[in-house]
This record gives structure tokens, sequence and C-alpha cells, in this order.
């Protein structure tokens, strides 16, 4: 996937959500929409950005709950074949 | 002329819930009180005689036919203007009236063509009618007095013919044009004798501001405006009641047919979104489906460098299917999908995200929705509970003050807009939020209190000063809020929009619209009546798109605008089936009814009935789809109804995207631009060759009925099914309304809908069950659908999409009256005399600067890619800002759009591009690579049908 766009669409996510004046509800807010809108490849393809250049580019808080919400988020395998 | 077989009353029904009875030549009749005689003796079963009237347009009372007499009252008063009231007793009939009005028809007779047998109303004339009816035998005056037999024929317009020698000066076209499409571009000119019917000033209907909403022609008595369809096919024979495959309006119309052959579209009186109204496009606009463009053989072929290949509908389903399992086998499940469109029906939609589900086994399913109103569907999810509008069309008329942003309903809308512009004539307010002078701005008898002309990507900006207003001037509906929204929400979101940098002043540098005016709006939808909302894909198209959905509901909320009639949140869908196909499923993250798939209990619910497991991730939305593609790991896309290679953001994108995939299985109408880059070609079905439902803007239900058999052999539906089986997943449906059980079981919001029930009411808008058996025309009306309202902070961002030096202007996209979306269809009629080709809005101050004349070929450069087009120079458009339609694919308007999206849903920017706009010689380079593409499509299909000929 291409990590730029990826990381232009994790920022806009985090820029809605930076507004909350909770910032446990603003995580959930990133983390919950990563996970509902987020096809697994994506996903993995962010979290391939975060282990391979420490999510350069990242807004705070989208990389905030990448890093929390790992357990969440990170895919727990490949795109499984038929 | 109205359709052959309807019953036509005279007058408008009276909406007064008073009843009234009276006697009819004898007969006691029980009516609302308000209702004309003319009327009332029809509801008894008695025609009156009648040329003036019609019931689509007030009683006029001009052409004395219809006289009656009532006892106890003098003279001879015209039943279309004397309401009926208690206690009357009326005679229609005696030698009198009988005198009288032959004396009546005598007149007009004597200065009307006797041509019945070769006239194109022969047999469909009401001033034959009546000349029977009164008895005529005779013309007294003879024929050789002053006359107009000789008045010429104006032929300019392509669809319909006036033939002034037949016209008896009725006003009825003058008064459709005024009263039911809200024009006024026709008058009588001059007086008696000499009056005649005029469009604009004496001028040719196609020089003259009528738009062809056949209005006119369907109110006429006599051939003096008739269909050419009729004048060259004859009368029609038989009728079948459908729903338009337009707009998203959704208009019922009957087909008028001789045979198997289409020979009229008449809008149909009883739909109730469109009250026997219609636009050029539905009336007229149908010719496509019998187009020699039509693909109507199966084709497939290796490559897309080669050429195609006709072969059987099972040879084609065949090698479709075999290449989705070789590519999944070979790249894993998840690299195939599909897209569908919201020009299909519901049950196709249905069943495409089912065969994804089910037959792909993964949710690579999403919509032509993902780029118009995916943001709708995200943001009033997200605040009311449900993702769809909250009115029904008729509530405007209720509407005390109307806020239409991002919207123009007299373009994308027009038959909504005829309703909107009724009610402003009526005295409703306007507000007005647009970069550019819609027309509903200024428009004959209608004028907007407030033109907010805020710059394109400030939506998020001028609703947060909206807001402002009305917080901190005292304007919030306090009890509404208590009662009905979730406290908490409401105070976060009032601190947000209180704070000073979200003020009128504060953010008038980034709107660009006058504190003042941004002030009286907001005061003006808080405390002026009714205030309801009317959107467009000016407010979703945008990086906010969903922010200012979500913005939007919080205004309704905070203003107790919601939750009943007159008021509410009204997303207007762009195409037919938006509403519908969203509803159906075909997001990658929800199952129909809008359940995430991530939901246990959804899952399990469709998996009993489909017998399959499904994905619990959701897969990948359009854009998604083309990065996975270019990346390697999306191989497969089968397409039904949507041609992403014309309408979807940057296009250069797009086709390296369509490039990448191996098997592309296109099924449509035609050999689209996505077509293109297809290895397997699918003849689809067009609405008048399939049955099914589509649901429109205002979540209206509505039967499309085939009229006339699939040119290629199969319904849309059936193809699906057949692909399904062909992957080795059985479908057994023998009827569209076999699917719509399907769906009714599966879906909470449908459970009282099935075929049999929308052919009783009509039409139903959803949700349909036994809370709500009729339907649900206004929604959130106790409660919201989610329980409590819930605001949502709406912090303004700026777009990325900056402009700069090298591209100063801001491009936005829009639509025009004439064609509809990327033109497949309306490009393929007569509709391209008002718009054959997509041209460049420029400001004069802009185009004066750059040495830009009107109509030379300027080049519009973005950070995309580059196109050209002639220059159109308007101040309809502000300073900074220029705009274009996207109807004809060599246009190139999406070469230079980006993919900038919604935070929440992918939907594209369309409307905000930073451009450069210079004058230039030639095409662009894409240009010039299209044509020599396109040219080596064309020809490579042409060897397809020399060698099924061969």
């Amino acid at each position: 996937m291409n990590t730029e766009h990826l990381v232009q669409m994790a920022n806009q996510i985090a820029q809605y959500y930076a507004v909350f004046p909770d910032h446990a509800e603003a995580l959930d807010g990133v983390a919950t929409h990563l996970r509902r809108f987020w096809e697994p490849r994506m996903r993995a393809a962010m979290y391939a950005h975060l282990d391979q250049h420490r999510g350069q580019g990242l807004h705070p808080l989208a990389l905030e709950a990448l890093t929390s919400r790992a357990e969440q988020l990170r895919p727990a395998a490949p795109a499984a074949k038929p | 002329m109205t359709a052959i077989h309807d019953l036509d009353y005279g007058t408008p029904a009276s909406e007064s819930t008073t009843l009234v009875t009276l006697t009819i030549d004898g007969i006691p009749v029980t009516v609302p009180a308000g209702t004309s005689l003319m009327r009332a003796a029809q509801m008894a079963g008695i025609a009156v005689p009648k040329l003036c009237a019609t019931d689509s347009l007030k009683a006029f009372g001009s052409c004395r036919l219809c006289l009656v007499q009532v006892e106890g009252r003098k003279g001879f008063p015209a039943s279309c203007t004397t309401p009926a009231e208690q206690g009357l007793q009326v005679v229609t009939q005696n030698s009198k009236l009988a005198q009288l009005r032959r004396g009546v028809m005598e007149l007009y007779i004597s200065d009307h063509p006797l041509d019945c047998l070769t006239c194109s109303a022969n047999g469909d004339c009401e001033l034959q009618d009546m000349a029977g009816a009164v008895g005529l035998r005779e013309v007294r005056y003879g024929f050789d007095g002053a006359n107009h037999l000789k008045a010429e024929k104006d032929t300019s317009n392509p669809y319909f013919t006036f033939d002034a020698s037949k016209c008896i000066v009725c006003s009825r076209c003058v008064r459709a044009c005024e009263e039911v499409q809200g024009t006024y571009a026709l008058t009588i000119d001059g007086r008696g004798f000499d009056s005649k019917v005029s469009p604009g000033q004496m001028e040719p209907f196609m020089a003259s501001e009528c738009v062809s909403c056949g209005a006119c022609v369907q109110a006429c008595p006599t051939a003096t405006l008739m269909e050419n369809s009729v004048i060259e096919a004859g009368t029609p024979e038989r009728e079948v009641v459908t729903t338009c495959a337009y707009c998203g309006v959704g208009c019922a119309f009957t087909a008028e047919l001789r045979g198997a052959e289409v020979v009229r579209m008449t809008p149909y009186k009883d739909g109730k979104a469109n009250h026997g109204h219609s636009c050029v496009k539905g009336r007229f606009a149908w010719g496509y489906a019998t187009h020699p463009d039509r693909i109507t053989k199966p084709m497939i072929r290796k490559r897309i460098t080669d050429p195609w290949k006709e072969v059987s509908w099972e040879e084609a389903i065949g090698y479709a299917a075999a290449e989705f399992k070789r590519l999944q086998a070979q790249y894993g499940r998840s690299s195939v999908g599909a897209i569908s469109s919201s020009r299909c029906t519901n049950e196709e939609t249905y069943l495409m995200q089912k065969l994804v589900r089910t037959a792909f086994g993964n949710n690579n399913i999403d919509t032509c929705a993902r780029v118009c109103h995916s943001p709708t569907g995200y943001g009033l999810k997200q605040t009311l509970g449900e993702s769809a509008g909250t009115q029904d069309f008729d509530s405007v008329r209720h509407t005390d003050v109307m806020f239409v942003i991002g919207a123009n309903p007299t373009d994308g809308h027009p038959v909504f807009a005829s309703q909107m512009k009724r009610r402003l004539r009526e005295g409703a307010k306007l507000i007005v939020a647009d970069p550019r002078q819609i027309d509903l701005v200024r428009s004959p008898h209608v004028e907007a209190s407030y033109h907010l002309k805020l710059r394109p990507g400030t939506n998020v900006a001028l609703i947060n000063s909206l807001a402002h207003v009305i917080v901190t001037e005292g304007l919030v509906a306090e009890q509404f809020v208590a009662e009905r929204c979730d406290v908490e929400s409401f105070r976060q979101w009032r601190e947000f929009v209180a704070r000073a940098e979200n003020s009128p002043e504060a953010l008038e540098d980034v709107t660009g619209v006058p504190a003042a005016e941004m002030r009286g709006a907001a005061r003006l939808y808080a405390t002026g009546g009714n205030g309801a909302i009317y959107y467009g894909l000016g407010v979703t198209e945008h990086s906010q798109g969903s922010t200012m959905v979500m913005g939007i509901a919080n205004l309704a909320m905070a203003t107790g605008n919601i939750g009943r009639e007159g008021v509410g949140v009204n997303p207007l869908r762009g195409q037919n089936n938006v509403q519908g196909s969203c509803d159906m499923g075909s997001f990658p993250h929800e199952l129909p009814g809008y359940r995430h798939v991530l939901e246990d209990s959804t899952r399990a619910l469709f998996e009993g009935t489909w017998g399959v497991t499904l994905e619990s991730e959701p897969g990948l939305r359009i854009p998604n789809m083309f990065d996975a593609a270019l990346e390697g790991s999306f191989k497969g896309l089968y397409l039904e109804g949507e041609d992403i290679a014309q309408s979807d953001p940057n296009t250069q994108h797009v086709t390296a995207a369509l490039e990448a995939m191996e098997c592309i299985v296109v099924q449509d109408l035609f050999l689209n631009e996505t077509a293109k880059f297809a290895h397997v070609f699918l003849p689809g079905s067009s609405f008048l060759e399939k049955d099914g439902t589509f649901t429109n803007a205002e979540r209206r239900i509505s039967r499309v009925r085939k009229v006339m058999p699939p040119v290629g052999g199969k319904a849309d539906w059936e193809i699906t099914v057949d692909l399904a089986v062909a992957l080795g997943y059985p479908m057994a449906y023998s009827h569209p309304s076999e699917i719509m059980d399907e769906i009714a079981r599966l879906t909470p919001t449908f459970t009282g809908v099935s075929y049999d029930r929308i052919d009783e009411l009509g039409s139903i808008q959803w949700p349909c069950n036994a809370e709500h058996p009729a339907g649900t025309p206004v929604m959130h009306e106790q409660t919201f659908v989610r329980g409590k309202g819930r605001f949502m902070l709406t912090q303004y961002v700026a777009t990325e999409e900056r402009v700069n030096q090298r591209y100063p202007l801001i491009l936005t996209t829009g639509r025009i009256l004439s064609q509809y979306n990327v033109g497949a269809q309306t490009r393929r009629t007569e509709n391209v005399q008002w718009h054959e080709e997509d041209r460049l809005e420029i400001h004069p101050h802009d185009a004066e600067e750059r040495g830009i004349k009107e109509g030379d070929w300027v080049g519009i450069v973005s950070r995309a890619g580059e196109t050209t087009l002639r220059a159109r120079i308007t101040d309809r458009v502000q300073p900074g800002v220029v705009y274009t339609t996207f109807h004809h694919p060599e246009s190139g308007a999406n070469v230079i759009t980006t993919e900038n999206s919604d935070w929440a849903t992918n939907c594209p920017e369309y409307k905000v591009t930073a451009v450069q706009v210079m004058p230039v010689f030639g095409a662009s380079e894409w240009q010039s690579r299209f044509r020599k593409f396109t040219e080596e499509q064309l020809a490579l299909l042409d060897q397809a049908g020399a060698e099924a000929q061969g």
C-alpha cells in the first residue's frame, strides 16, 4: 500500500479527534476508526511503517493510537488464502 | 397531453379535512371543503366538459365550457372555480348548458385545423373529445374568417413540436410553466384574437428560458405541444408505471408503449416524489436504451490490447469465474473485489455484495456512493443514529426557512427544485451557501435572503460560525436539546463553538463571508420558523465532508429543527439509488441495514441464511482498491454500472490501477471508459429492461418495472446470479421480488417491505416494519434512532490542497441540468444540444488577467494532471474560483482532481483542486493519449463485431 497516502489518511483522522477534550476518548476515536474502516493490509502497512521508520510523519495522536492500541489494530496474519 | 389512461379531475385536490355533502345531477357526493364543483362531479363519476382545466393546475376559468347551474344561484358559474358547499344542488347537463357549450366549441373549432384524421393527437385530444361531448354538429361561422391556421410550427426543441395553428390559448402551458415548473418561460403575448403563446420574448423554444421539463407538453389539451416521439410513432397503446433512473428524486413515470417500443415517458400523477412533474432527463432522455452503441453480446479478451471476441453467456460467465478463482488461488482470497453502482436496483446491489461476501469470501465490495454521499452515511449515523435523510420531499410544503448548502437543485434535482420554488413563492425564506451563484439564488419570483458565497473548502468554518451565533446569541432550542439530545456531548459542543476562534468575525477571512451576513443567516435559520437544511455534494466531497455533515446535524438539533414536518436534514442524493445502494450493504464495512461486519451477531444472522462463514474484517474501499492494485495485492475487479475511469478522481491513477489488474469484468450498457481496460464485458440492462426497486433521497422505495425485454438477453440480477453460481455459490432466485423478500427477512428497517406491499401503497419510505407498517415519512419524531442525539465536535481543518503561486485558482466541479453524471446515458440523447461539451467557467477578472476570451481553449493544470477546455467567462463564479462539469470523458475533468479525500470515508475532494489556467492552442498530453487509446479500443471492439459476422 502507498505509505505516504496512508500516513496522510491517518493524520486526517487524528486531526479530527485532536479537538476532543478527553485524550482517552480521542485515542479511542482514532483507534476505533482505524479498526472499523481500514482493511487489514492497510493497517499492516501502517505497522510496517511504524516498525521500519518509527512512524515518521505521523500526527502524534495517530502514532499514539497505533502504538497504544496495537493489540486491537495490528492484523494477526496476512490475508488468508482460500 | 397526460398519459393516455390518466383520469383528470380538472382541479387539484383540496387538503381540507372538513367534509361537505352536495348533490350533483341528483347524486349525493361528499368531498373535502374547497373542492371544485368540477372535481366533485368527477369524483361522483360525472365528467363536466372542460378545456382550460386540468388537475395539475389551479382553476383558471377561461374556457367557459365547464359551466353548470346551481339551484338558487343566478347564471352559469364555471364549475372549475366554484367551490363545493354543504347542501348545494348542482346540475351539469341540461339543454341550456348544452347550448352554451356548443356555442363555445363552435368558436374554438372555427379557428382550428380540421385535420383530425392525420393529427398526431387523433384519439388522444381533449378538443376532439369535447366536440363530441357537447354534441357539436356544425360551425355556423364557417372557416373563412380570420384565423391562425397558417401559424408556423416551432420545431426548435428536439423533443417536442409547438404547432401554433392548433393552439386554443387555454393557457394551460403557460400556467404549467409557472405553477408546476416555476420557470416562467412562457407567457401569452397580445390580447383577444391576437393572443398567442410566447416562449421568452416571442422566441423559439430553444432560444427561450425553457428548460424542457415537459410540463407544458403534458398540460396541452390538443396537439399544439406534442412529443416528437408520438408524432413519429403514433399514439401509445399500453402503459407501465415505473421509476426514473436518473437523479435521487426518483420520479414515478408511466412508460407508454406501442408493442415493445417506448413512445413516451409521462410523469405519473400519483408518484409521491414528483406528483406528476418531470425534468428534461426523465421525461425525454430515455433514447439511450436503444442506442446503437449498446453492446448486446458478451465479450472476452485475454489482454486489453487484444480484440474483443463475442462469446456465449455461458463462456463469458465461465471465463470470468475461472479468472477470479485463478487470481484468488494465486494471490489470496482478498485479491479480488467488486464495485456496484447507485444506478443499479436495490436487488442488484444486494446481490453484488452477497456475491462478494459469499463467493469471493471477503468484504471487498464498494459502491459509487463512496465518491458522493459516503460522508452522509457516516455523519448522520454518528449524530442521529441512521444513515439517511430525515424527511420526505413533501415536508418542504411546511418549511419556513430553506437552507441550501452545496447543492444546485434546479440542475441536480430539478423536480424537487420546482417544489422548493413553489414554497418559496408562497413566502418561505431562502439561505444559500455556495461558492457559485446557483440559479436558486435569484430566479423568477425567488430570491435568497442570504447567499453565503464561501470559499471552496471552508464549509466547516462556515457551519461553526453559524453555530457560534446560535449558541452565543441565546438561539438554542434549550428544551428540545435537554429532552432529546445527549447532554454531555451538547455541553462540549456548546463550549467548543462558543470559542472566539469560531465566531463569524474570526473566520471571515477564512470563509470569505462577511460576518454580518453570517450572523443574519444564523438568526434567520434559528428563529424563522421551520428550518430545513438541504445539502448536496458541495458538502460531502471535501476532506472534511463527514465533519460538515455532522456540523449540519448539530445545527439542526441545536435549533430543534428535526423530528417533525417542515424541518430536518435532507441530503439530496445525486443518483437514483444512492440511498438504496448504501442500504443494501454495499460498503466494505457494513452488511445490509448499516450493520458492521465486526458485529458477531450480525454476521451470524447472515451466515445462517447465506450458509457460509463471513469475513469479519472490513474490506477495501474504492481508493484503497486502486492503491492495493498498484501495490500488487489486488488483481481482479467486477464492476456493475460504474465507470470509475471517468468518474473517479485522478484519472491517471485510476487507469494505472486498472492496467495493473489481471481481470476486470465490466457489466454495463456501453463500452464505457472503464470497459476499455476490461477483459470481460457482460451486457447490462437499462431500467426499462428489468424489475426491481430504487430508493430515492427520501428513503422511498419504488418499483422499477420491466417495460421491454433486455436487449442483451439477461437482466443484471440474472447475470450476477449466474456469476455467483459459476464461482461455486448457488443463488436460486426466479424473480427480484424473492431477493427483496430475503432483504426484508434480514434487515430490521425493511421487514414490512415486499413487492405486494409496494404495489399496495404505491411506494414505501423505510423504516417499514411492525412499528411503521406504512413506512416513515419523517424520522426521529419522538426519539433519535440512536436514542439521544449526539453533538459531535467539528474543528475546522484547512484542506491540504492549497493554492499557491503555481496553482493560484481553486477548481470546483458540478453538474448541469441536461446531463447526468459521466454522461453515458444523456450524451447518447438529444440532450447534447444543451451541453455538447464541458466548459470552464472563469470570472472576468481572472480571465482578463490571463488574456482569456469567451470560447478560448484554456489549459487547466493541477498537481494531478492537465487538460484543456473552452472558457466561459461569467461572474457566476467568484474571482479565484473556476468551475466545470464532468459529463464528457474527453474533457478530462478528473485528470485534474486529486486523491485528497474525506478523513472518515475517503470520499474524494472533488470540490477543491488548486489549479492554474492559461490560454493554449492544442490538446493536453493526456487528451492526445486518451484519443489514441479510445481509437484503438473502438477498433478492437469493431473487430469483435466483424469476427462475429464473418
